[in-house]
């Protein structure tokens, strides 16, 4: 079923016990019912591609618990996440388009946002610091995000979503907020930070650049539906739509 | 609303220039009157008496009483009105009325009003007198009431206008964090608007200790239980203008230091 990476890259790690993501969901935006059901298992990552206005942001907030499910359901593991299971208590994690840093704390208080929540505040600065080492933001760790350029928004925004210790990360357009020179770079920094993670990953985006980084296989959803899902090659070889041509040739948006 | 950098540009007509003078004129020099006739000789004296402490001490204890209480119950029913965006038209808009009345309504009247609910005949009043023995009229406790009423809307609409500009999605993002309902309000939202919350307090303070109508008339003018630094400023004209004078020109301060306090608090966001 799941489709096996190139040989020029490493095998994921797997992290034993990570559980499975499995959605099968139907979302209500304005006009558009959005519908898709997948599994992702951790090590993995999928992407979700479209256009605008498909309804892919969508899908990862009712996966979060952001939005209700018009139907459906949502499982990690064996946990099913009923329609009454509230954000904080999914440990889905998110790294929200343009970030959404909280923007009167600084890149520390940022990071141990998370176990502030369920600590105390000195505990919570304390356990943030292997974090900010980790993606590098000690040199960055009193500033605040307004101070940041985007690369660094977009690691404190991972730093801060991994710092919750979430069984499954949700990207939702990680790079569009960056600007281009910038985006290769961030591209494969990103794309090592998802490997070390280890857990069932989803990437929203609409650049197959991004996919081809990121992710082992594809879901294209095109005004709410599912149209084709695959590995990229796989796409390649036979685009079901025109859009999934266009987006391939990078003429698409 | 328009924007803070609008340019006036080209020139004014001079009737514009003319009524425009007149209007500031009519702001202004009534308080340049005050100013100038106040016996500051015997400022010091008047200042000391134990009519206008007692009335000082008053009017400040009830206006931050009033404030405080604005502060607990303004802030949540600021969070209710701002949600409310996303409410059907009706309810939306009576709660909004609701919240605006006693922004447009003589302060008399909310004193009559708070009266015929509180007072011993009153609607809740009677149960209070009867099965407590609690008469809310004409005590401290009803000066601070009928500041309420009028000051609280200042401090709703203040922290409303900052909720709104805030971004939902950290509010979100916070719950994806594990964060409770509470904790994103008390750890995300408040933060968010601490410096609308803050202006809205100061505005809130001012109206507070300003209140006059609602005052007299629910509370009554009992020295140093109800009688308030408007209202001792007012009875002392009839007697003792001097004495009158100087409790206007404590007012006139405090209004000018709310005015100083808020110069810096009108730009929500910005740090220093």
């Amino acid at each position: 079923m799941m489709p096996a990476r190139p040989p020029s890259t490493s095998p994921p790690p797997q992290p034993a016990g990570r559980p499975a993501l499995h959605a099968d969901v139907t979302v209500v935006r304005g006009e558009t019912r959005i519908s898709a059901e997948f599994e992702v298992v951790p090590g993995h990552p999928l992407a979700i591609i479209g256009p605008n206005g498909a309804g892919k942001s969508s899908l990862l907030a009712a996966i979060a618990g952001l939005v209700p499910l018009e139907s459906g359901r949502v499982a990690v593991g064996g946990r099913v996440l009923h329609r009454g299971v509230p954000p904080e208590r999914r440990r889905i994690g998110v790294v929200f388009q343009d970030y959404v840093l909280f923007p009167n704390l600084t890149v520390r208080d940022n990071v141990a946002f998370a176990t502030r929540m369920r600590h105390s505040r000195a505990n919570a600065r304390a356990a943030a610091e292997p974090w900010l080492e980790r993606y590098g933001l000690v040199a960055l760790a009193d500033r605040l995000p307004a101070e940041l350029s985007g690369g660094q928004a977009q690691r404190v925004a991972l730093a801060r979503a991994l710092a919750a210790e979430p069984e499954v990360l949700l990207l939702d357009e990680p790079m569009s907020a960056l600007d281009v020179e910038v985006r290769a770079d961030m591209r494969a920094e990103l794309a090592t930070h998802v490997r070390e993670f280890g857990g069932a990953t989803v990437l929203v985006t609409h650049s197959p650049a991004d996919a081809a980084a990121l992710a082992d296989s594809v879901l294209v959803l095109e005004s709410g539906r599912v149209t084709q899902r695959g590995t990229l090659d796989e796409l390649r070889a036979a685009p079901a739509t025109p859009y999934v041509e266009r987006m391939l040739s990078g003429s698409a948006e | 609303m328009a924007a803070p950098t609008t340019r006036v540009s080209g020139r004014l007509a001079w009737p514009v220039i003319a009524l425009a003078g007149l209007g500031l004129a009519l702001l202004v020099l009534p308080l340049a009157g005050l100013v100038v006739r106040a016996p500051w000789a015997e400022l010091p004296e008047l200042l000391a008496r134990r009519s206008v402490l007692e009335a000082l001490v008053l009017s400040f204890g009830t206006a931050l009483a009033s404030t405080a209480v604005c502060l607990v119950l303004g802030v949540p029913l600021a969070a209710v009105l701002a949600r409310a965006a996303d409410w059907p038209t009706v309810p939306r808009r009576l709660l909004r009325a609701a919240v605006t009345v006693p922004l447009v309504l003589p302060p008399v009247v909310g004193g009559i009003a708070l009266l015929l609910l509180l007072g011993r005949r009153g609607l809740i009043g009677s149960v209070l007198d009867d099965w407590f023995g609690v008469t809310v009229p004409f005590s401290t406790g009803a000066v601070v009431l009928a500041q309420v009423f009028v000051a609280l809307p200042f401090l709703v609409f203040a922290v409303e206008g900052a909720l709104r500009s805030t971004d939902r999605r950290t509010e979100l993002a916070a719950a994806t964090l594990g964060a409770s309902r509470w904790q994103v309000f008390r750890f995300v939202t408040l933060p968010l608007v601490a410096p609308g919350v803050a202006a809205g307090a100061v505005l809130c303070f001012s109206r507070a200790l300003g209140e006059f109508g609602a005052t007299i008339t629910f509370a009554g003018s009992l020295p140093g239980v109800t009688r308030t630094l408007p209202i001792a400023s007012y009875l002392a004209m009839q007697s003792d203008p001097d004495e009158a004078i100087a409790l206007a020109l404590l007012l006139l301060a405090v209004s000018i230091g709310v005015l100083l306090g808020l110069r810096d608090r009108w730009l929500p966001g910005v740090r220093g």
